[in-house]
């Protein structure tokens, strides 16, 4: 059984969705860490959930970066190991600088809860092996800041690296550069996205989408 | 002592609480208002000490701007 730690800050609010779509995946079981703590337990992979840790306060994921525990996720990270931010967790990852540019308010100055439809493409990474490129996937997004922006070196560099993820089809609604929703790290074993894949993981609350990153973690692990 | 921190967004960034800002004072008739950017404005008190304003430049780069996407500019009162 592969164990994956669900870190939960001041303010997370989608730390037990998570966890749930990891211990409804075969193979793979949460953990439950608390941004307090200064070691990790044994674990395979870290995932950052979605919400609003600190209140938002100077900016999104500004001041979780400072947590304790983040210094043994980034620790963690530059060891090769699997990381996955949501939403919140991708801000987080960026604040960190284990991601490349910055997540500012949407372009329409509305907080944008809805679906939105999603190509995944770029360079296999752990999260995202399971997940069909023959069709767009449907995932919820739930935020105020996922406008996602970067220097256009940088963006060119995430292009032409397969570091481009997951993109929205049909327009960013959030005014995203190149319409970009996930990104991934150089070396592919770190990935932030703004849509919640844990919030589609059964059909009688929206849909199956999501489900494949969760067995592809599984898959990497194995 | 007080420190003044002054964030703003770097230039090419795109700022859509500035431009809902403009919009707002156009519709107030001022319409001389060409472009607004919305930065924040960070007061620090500070016990004395060496090298205050290169303290406080680590300050901005560490954690009040994210350089990324915005500019800081540091004060010393006095």
């Amino acid at each position: 059984m592969a164990t994956v730690g669900v870190v939960t800050f001041p303010g997370s609010n989608c730390d037990a969705d998570l966890r749930y779509a990891v211990d409804h995946t075969e193979g793979l079981e949460a953990v439950a860490i608390w941004h307090k703590q200064t070691e990790l337990p044994e674990l395979d992979a870290v995932l950052l959930p979605g919400g609003f840790s600190y209140g938002d306060y100077l900016r999104c994921g500004a001041i979780a970066q400072f947590s304790p525990v983040m210094h043994e996720v980034v620790a963690f990270a530059k060891r090769g190991g699997p990381v996955l931010g949501i939403c919140n967790g991708f801000q987080i990852l960026t604040e960190t600088g284990l991601l490349p540019g910055a997540l500012i308010r949407n372009s329409g100055l509305k907080f944008l809860c809805q679906d939105v439809h999603l190509s995944v493409e770029g360079r296999p990474t752990p999260f995202t092996t399971d997940l069909t490129r023959d069709r767009s996937l449907r995932f919820p997004i739930a935020h105020m800041e996922g406008n996602f922006v970067a220097d256009e070196d940088t963006l060119d560099r995430l292009e032409g690296e397969g570091q481009v993820i997951f993109r929205y089809e049909g327009g960013a609604p959030n005014g995203a550069s190149r319409d970009i929703a996930g990104i991934s790290n150089t070396s592919g074993n770190v990935v932030g996205l703004m849509p919640h894949p844990e919030r589609v993981v059964e059909a009688c609350v929206g849909g199956t989408d999501g489900v494949g990153v969760f067995t592809s973690l599984q898959r990497a692990l194995s | 002592m007080k420190a003044r921190v002054y964030v703003t967004l770097k230039t090419g960034v795109l700022d859509p609480a500035g431009k809902a800002i403009a919009s707002g004072l156009h519709s107030l008739g001022f319409d001389e208002v060409e472009d607004v950017r919305l930065g924040k404005f960070i007061e620090v008190e500070l016990s004395d000490g060496p090298d205050l304003k290169t303290r406080l430049e680590a300050m901005c780069d560490q954690l009040l701007a994210n350089t990324v996407i915005e500019d800081f500019r540091v004060e010393l009162e006095g």
